[in-house]
């Protein structure tokens, strides 16, 4: 299904998508007593940061995604998938690493369950990671 | 206790999957999220919303529960300060994820379908929060340096 105006937008999918994601983090929540925030697990993994996650959960979560975003591939028959150039990459996940250890959290840790949670940090936070995101994007489009 | 290893791991599966299946392993979904002034895509407004709505419930369970059902206590972010460092950090992040539309949820998750891709990406974000942790802690001497 399409949405009317914007032909390339997946809103069913999205949904569904979202759902699970809600649950994934649910389940930490309600089961483990702590927020997901992909940022902060790997930093944990790779001992970057303080936590007190331990380590065996950080390795079980991060070893799970790419399993389940595998199945989805396979049971799709392949997924889209346009990435940017390498060093744009490398600048990218740069900024990204920075800028969410910087920031206390990234979008699944604020603006997943920080939001919903209403923690006015997460909020802030999120509402600025869309602006700064939408500024570069059309600044990327004015140069390119 | 069983249910400690499989927790994380369950969640992980679930949240990949969910990424996957919302188009945000596809780094232009995300991209033509940020795009507003161009051919905007709100697919990931429908990804957040499905997750907020699962999340703002689950959040409702939590004053009720003397613990969680598989550990002894909450361990939940406790600050509601907001700071410079706060703001700074995340107009850096939005930064990076409109630069290559990814941030690190979709990072790791897209490592068996775009291992080179992973890699690249994660390797830079390791890199990006060792330097944090190293301005971190030059910045926390510099009081000690000055009260010698």
């Amino acid at each position: 299904m399409s949405l009317p105006g914007f032909p390339q937008a997946a809103p069913i999918e999205g949904l569904a998508g979202g759902v699970l994601i809600g649950i994934a983090a649910a389940v930490m929540l309600l089961g483990a007593g702590r927020i997901v925030g992909v940022s902060g697990i790997v930093g944990r993994a790779f001992r970057i940061n303080a936590s007190d996650l331990p380590m065996p959960s950080a390795w079980l979560f991060l070893a799970g995604m790419p399993a389940g975003a595998a199945a989805i591939y396979w049971i799709k028959g392949g997924l889209e998938a346009e990435f940017a150039s390498i060093p744009m990459m490398i600048a990218a996940g740069l900024l990204v690493g920075l800028g969410a250890r910087m920031g206390s959290g990234c979008t699944s840790g604020h603006g997943v369950c920080g939001v919903s949670r209403l923690s006015q940090r997460s909020i802030v936070a999120t509402a600025t990671f869309i602006a700064a995101g939408i500024a570069t994007v059309a600044v990327l489009g004015m140069i390119a | 206790m069983i249910a400690r290893q499989v927790l994380p791991a369950v969640s992980g599966v679930l949240f990949g999957a969910g990424l996957a299946l919302g188009g945000m392993t596809n780094p232009a979904r995300i991209r033509g999220f940020l795009d507003v002034f161009g051919q905007w895509d709100p697919t990931l407004a429908f990804v957040m919303g499905g997750a907020l709505a699962v999340m703002a419930i689950a959040w409702r369970f939590v004053p009720r529960m003397a613990s969680p059902l598989f550990e002894t206590k909450f361990s939940l972010p406790d600050r509601t300060d907001l700071t410079p460092q706060l703001v700074g950090g995340a107009a850096l992040f939005g930064t990076g994820w409109g630069l290559a539309g990814l941030c690190p949820g979709p990072g790791v998750a897209i490592f068996i379908i775009a291992p080179v891709e992973a890699l690249v990406f994660t390797a830079s974000l390791l890199a990006g929060m060792a330097l944090h942790r190293a301005i971190a802690r030059t910045r926390t001497e510099e009081p000690v340096h000055a009260r010698q």
